[in-house]
């Protein structure tokens, strides 16, 4: 099948025309197999279409009377709508067929070997937890999907508020996160990469602001990642970072933060605990930096309105120690 | 003919009025934005200490941009499950700490009254918030707060609740007249 991801703009990290997982894969071969058949059609019918209005005008300048039907002019038609009626039928076909196909393959992706991952939909960002066995093991984090190459993995999804949607389309189709209802989204990543995904279903103000990105590695990169995310935030080693981790404990932050390792233990926004290992902020919205990062603090309620971090008004000292002890949460 | 247009038009012009009925306001402003902090009363703060500031309470007049938002009453509902006040107060109906849909409160049903119990904490396990909650959102709060008992009008009370509904929704329960307030309105002459 001719792939589509070759036309420039088609090819990226957030197209269902690149595909680099079995179950976007399924669906982009359905996808161009259906595009291909119908342009291929819609030609046809053009050029038809373009032949009889061109017969026609010059049929009426030669011939001004009507030319009678024959039998065998009858025949000839009605064996043409036949065909093509066949043709018709034969295509709808196949296409439904490779629909039926796609959902299936998607649908029996094997679940017993799958490493699951949590994923749940807040209004405006993603919370992603890697259970373990042992509560210690067990990973929490925001708005990044760290996954083995080659490994299927299992999308255990819900909702804290209301329905959102999971979607990378590089790596799979949809899958709604439905408050009080469990869904599961099967995916396996091929190629390690970065690939950015986003909510799909209308979820309120900043619904356009609600990104994730799934980033493949290698299963000993993943292991790698794993095991440091496991680690409770070390302790503050400069007198800075003590003051900005005095100012995170003392102020408006802990009230929604975890930083494990600390008294900060809140589940009402995303686990800082490793926030300097993640390349966004905002779910997504911009790149993790100093200065971002202290904008965000400072009046999130600009850059993300409505969104539920309150503003801060912190003093400009204080703001830049807690920024300093946030950039230290490797 | 000419009637129904005038009909269609009248119509048209009162769905207009529907639109924006109320205003989100999501940036306070720096001064609301300032975390609320009051001489705590209490040796229970969430999270651990808080960072000690000038106690401040402000007079009620300030929130009635709160208690008129359906919004911010919202978001006060939101916070009430996020800080866990009803891990105490329940969804109103008290346990470890008292009820707050009926008519009896210890410490006051005015507005800037439950600010202050919020704020300063209270003794026997009401935590103090000080210096943790920006003022804004006490404020929400303190008007949610407020819903339990029926004492928002119905249009601004909260609706339905997320979760399963253990109590009738904010906006259906029977207004209380606070005992307090009633005592308020009798030392008056």
């Amino acid at each position: 099948m001719m792939s589509l991801a070759a036309v420039p703009g088609f090819s990226g990290d957030q197209t269902s025309l690149n595909p680099v997982g079995p179950g976007a894969a399924h669906i982009e071969h359905t996808f161009a197999l259906i595009f291909w058949i119908t342009a291929v059609v819609y030609c046809i019918v053009m050029a038809v279409l373009v032949i009889g209005i061109w017969r026609r005008h010059h049929s009426l300048d030669t011939m001004p009377d009507p030319q009678p039907t024959s039998a065998e002019s009858d025949q000839r038609a009605q064996r043409i709508v036949a065909v093509a009626i066949g043709v018709t039928i034969v295509l709808l076909f196949t296409m439904m067929i490779s629909s039926f196909a796609a959902s299936r393959a998607i649908a029996t992706m094997n679940y017993e070997q799958a490493l699951t991952i949590h994923v749940f939909g807040h209004e405006w960002w993603w919370e992603v937890q890697y259970p373990s066995d042992q509560a210690w093991k067990s990973v929490v984090t925001a708005n990044e999907i760290h996954v083995p190459v080659g490994v299927t993995i299992r999308i255990h999804g819900t909702s804290r508020d209301v329905i959102h949607s999971f979607w990378a389309p590089n790596v799979q189709g949809k899958r709604d996160l439905l408050p009080g209802y469990d869904t599961d989204l099967m995916l396996k990543v091929d190629q390690p990469g970065r690939y950015r995904g986003q909510c799909a279903e209308y979820c309120g103000e900043q619904h356009a602001h609600m990104a994730f990105y799934i980033v493949a590695q290698s299963q000993d990169d993943f292991n790698h990642w794993l095991q440091g995310q496991q680690k409770s935030a070390p302790p503050p080693a400069t007198p800075q970072t003590l003051h900005g981790q005095q100012v995170f404990l003392t102020h408006a932050c802990v009230m929604c933060h975890t930083i494990r390792g600390t008294t900060a233990g809140s589940r009402v926004g995303p686990d800082l605990t490793h926030l300097a290992s993640r390349s966004t902020i905002a779910a997504g919205m911009l790149p993790n930096n100093t200065a971002n990062l202290a904008g965000w603090i400072l009046n999130a309620q600009n850059i993300k309105p409505g969104c539920r971090m309150p503003p801060n008004a912190l003093s400009g000292s204080d703001l830049q120690d807690l920024v300093a002890y946030l950039e230290t949460l490797q | 003919m000419r009637y129904a247009l005038a009909l269609l038009v009248s119509a048209l012009l009162l769905l207009n009025a529907g639109c924006k009925r109320e205003h989100r306001v999501f940036d306070p402003g720096a001064a609301q934005a300032s975390v609320a902090y009051a001489a705590p009363l209490d040796p229970v703060h969430p999270g651990g200490p808080s960072a000690p500031a000038a106690p401040y309470i402000p007079s009620a007049r300030a929130l009635s941009q709160y208690e008129q938002s359906a919004y911010a009453v919202g978001e006060g509902k939101r916070l009430y499950m996020a800080f866990n006040c009803v891990g105490c107060h329940q969804h109103g109906g008290g346990g470890i700490g008292p009820a707050l849909m009926d008519a009896q409160w210890i410490y006051g049903s005015h507005p800037e009254q439950i600010y202050a119990s919020i704020v300063e904490g209270r003794p026997n396990g009401m935590p103090s918030f000080a210096g943790k909650i920006a003022e804004y959102q006490v404020w929400e709060l303190v008007a949610y707060v407020r819903s339990m008992s029926g004492q928002l009008p119905e249009d601004i009370a909260p609706s339905r609740s997320d979760e399963m509904p253990v109590v009738k929704a904010e906006q259906a329960r029977p207004k209380e007249h606070p005992q307090d307030q009633q005592k308020d309105r009798k030392a008056q002459p």
